[in-house]
């Protein structure tokens, strides 16, 4: 079952999950080195490949706040972990799910390291402390989106459909 | 019922009667903005066409705008190349809005839209940069995307799938009293609503201070919009947007503003005047942690900035050199002035105003982003302190998390900058 492996205040921006200095790294493939780079702790047992797949960062309000930097998502997903926060920033929201980032709001969450999450359709469920929350649905609009499995493939498809 | 001034925006660029809060539209895009994170669309875009047997085309290259400035000239061989692939790109594009490193056309991205009359009221406008609710300013919806939603829109001309958002109505009324201006009421504003009190909304500007304010003063407001999570902020084109067209942009074809209905529906009324307002100050590192600037008195700061997309313009330099001129900036303090675009350097330079900042002690730097996210110039010492008429005050955004910076208004600034310590201009 995924583990929480980092518990996180409220408001954390994408200064914190990918520094400025290193916005000059574009591409998705690269840019996971630097994530959380001034969390030194942690950014090392990530790319000591310490966390399995699916790992989970838990949030607070306003997760991903700040920057449009897709640097952010694209760092986070290159470790495929996945983010459950009480709130998301609009832009990292949409980032998230347009690069296929796996993003869940669960306004009540309450979880610390170590935690096991299991994550189903609508609801958060912590085996640690026994409870359970609910998800907040993600925007309808995005639908095709997700379905699509990101924005790229579904960018093509509908540049294909127009011909 | 009625529209709010997003709702009518994205009505007719959706080609719809009517829309409302929550509705799904794909409305037409007008503008497209990128600077150097070019080089990371390029790349989504190019992706996107692959293995459909098209060329990599953009819709409408008269409608893509890229402009360098997040790191300019260049901080490293890695930026250098970013700056020469998207070059290349811009060019086998025939994109024509395109701000290279230059003394004469260059700047802040936020500064050079308007300044070149890109942004009309009425644009959908979107830009790979969070600060681009600036463009709200001149009656636009402006919003921040990712570069793989950029990438969609040059492939497609098209915002896909997204949600008319609700609108929260903040009326301004009063004058303000001397040494207090737009800063200090987006400051207030965004502590009163919290960093993401408007996550998913936009902020529509009414009341008679907006009326009576400078497109300089609405930039910097919708600019920090943002930063109450707002999807944009947006002043609805009036007298003042169709002079600053005409007058400074040297736009000449039609303008068509765009204004809501009177029975346009809010999902909230904000209402503030400004007569009695004191300079405010966002302190580290959140920038909805606004303290009145008699809380804050007398703290010590190493490093003065002024200048960013929210503070540069003209009246912020010429405010901040009434101040300095012919005072020093304090021992043991450092003073970073960057102007917002190449334009307004040369204007500071004719008024006077940059030897003023020069004769104090302060470095000029060149228009672009400079200090404001830490990657290029002016980093902070471990703990060290700075207090900045930017945006964003996160921990590490000026290169140091270890570092505090203070946001403020020009003249809070420069009346610290002769001190030393935060220090109040209306007693200085
Ligand atoms: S000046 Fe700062 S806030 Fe403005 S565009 Fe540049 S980095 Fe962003």
């Amino acid at each position: 079952m995924p583990k929480v492996i980092l518990a996180l205040e409220n408001d954390i921006s994408t200064d914190d999950i990918y520094p400025g200095r290193f916005m000059a790294t574009v591409l998705p493939t690269e840019t996971p080195q630097f994530a959380f780079f001034d969390r030194t702790d942690f950014n090392a047992s990530l790319k000591a490949k310490a966390f399995p797949p699916g790992s989970v960062i838990v949030g607070g309000e306003n997760f991903g706040c700040g920057s449009s930097r897709e640097q952010a998502c694209s760092t986070l997903k290159g470790y495929d972990l996945a983010v459950v926060a009480r709130s998301i920033s609009r832009i990292f929201l949409q980032n998230s799910i347009n690069l296929g980032l796996q993003v869940v709001i669960c306004p009540g969450i309450e979880a610390t390291e170590g935690d096991d999450l299991e994550i189903t359709a609508d609801q958060v469920r912590n085996h640690s402390t026994g409870k359970v929350y609910d998800q907040v649905k993600l925007p309808a609009a995005r639908k095709g989106i997700m379905d699509a499995g990101g924005l790229i493939a579904y960018t093509r498809a509908r540049l294909l459909a127009r011909g | 019922m009625g529209m709010s001034v997003v709702e009518k925006i994205l009505a007719r660029a959706s080609g719809l009667p009517a829309v409302a809060a929550g509705d799904v539209v794909e409305p037409k895009v007008d503008l497209a903005m990128s600077h150097e994170n070019a080089a990371l669309v390029i790349n989504q875009f190019q992706e996107v066409f692959q293995g459909t047997g098209q060329a990599p085309t953009v819709w409408d290259p008269s409608r893509i705008a890229i402009i360098f400035d997040h790191r300019v000239p260049a901080e490293s061989p890695k930026t250098a190349t970013n700056h020469k692939k998207i070059r290349q790109f811009v060019a086998a594009n025939g994109i024509t809005k395109f701000h290279d490193v230059r003394g004469d056309v260059g700047g802040i991205c936020h500064q050079i839209l308007p300044e070149y009359g890109y942004v009309r009221p009425g644009f959908v406008v979107v830009g790979t940069d969070s600060h681009t609710t600036s463009h709200g300013a001149l009656g636009a919806f402006s919003f921040g995307v990712g570069a793989t939603e950029m990438a969609s829109a040059w492939a497609l001309g098209i915002a896909v799938n997204i949600e008319v958002p609700a609108t929260i109505k903040v009326v301004v009324s009063g004058t303000f009293p001397p040494m207090v201006g737009p800063k200090d009421l987006i400051l207030h504003l965004i502590g009163l609503l919290t960093a993401q009190g408007a996550n998913f909304k936009v902020l529509e500007f009414h009341g008679e201070t907006i009326r009576q304010m400078s497109t300089s003063g609405r930039i910097a407001i919708c600019n920090m919009s943002v930063e109450a999570g707002a999807t944009s902020g947006i002043v609805p084109g009036d007298a003042e947007t169709v002079r600053y067209l005409r007058e400074e942009a040297g736009v000449t074809d039609a303008i068509d503003c765009v204004t809501p209905d009177a029975d346009a529906s809010y999902v909230r009324t904000v209402e503030i005047n400004v007569s009695a307002l004191v300079p405010q100050i966002a302190c580290p590192h959140m920038v909805d942690n606004v303290k009145p600037i008699d809380q804050v008195l007398g703290i010590p700061v190493q490093q003065i900035v002024i200048g960013s997309c929210t503070n540069g313009r003209l009246d912020d330099l010429a405010a901040a050199a009434d101040i300095l001129r012919g005072k020093k900036v304090a021992e043991g303090t450092r003073m970073l002035v960057f102007p917002a675009s190449s334009k307004i350097f040369a204007q500071a330079l004719d008024k006077g105003y940059i030897h003023d900042f020069m004769r104090a002690g302060a470095v000029v730097m060149n228009s672009g982003c400079g200090p404001c996210l830490g990657v290029h110039e002016g980093a902070l010492g471990d703990h060290e302190v700075a207090l900045s008429t930017t945006n964003r005050n996160f921990k590490g955004r000026m290169g140091n998390p270890t570092g505090e910076v203070y946001l403020c208004s020009p003249v809070v600034a420069a009346a610290s900058a002769i001190t030393g310590v935060i220090t109040d201009p209306r007693k200085g």
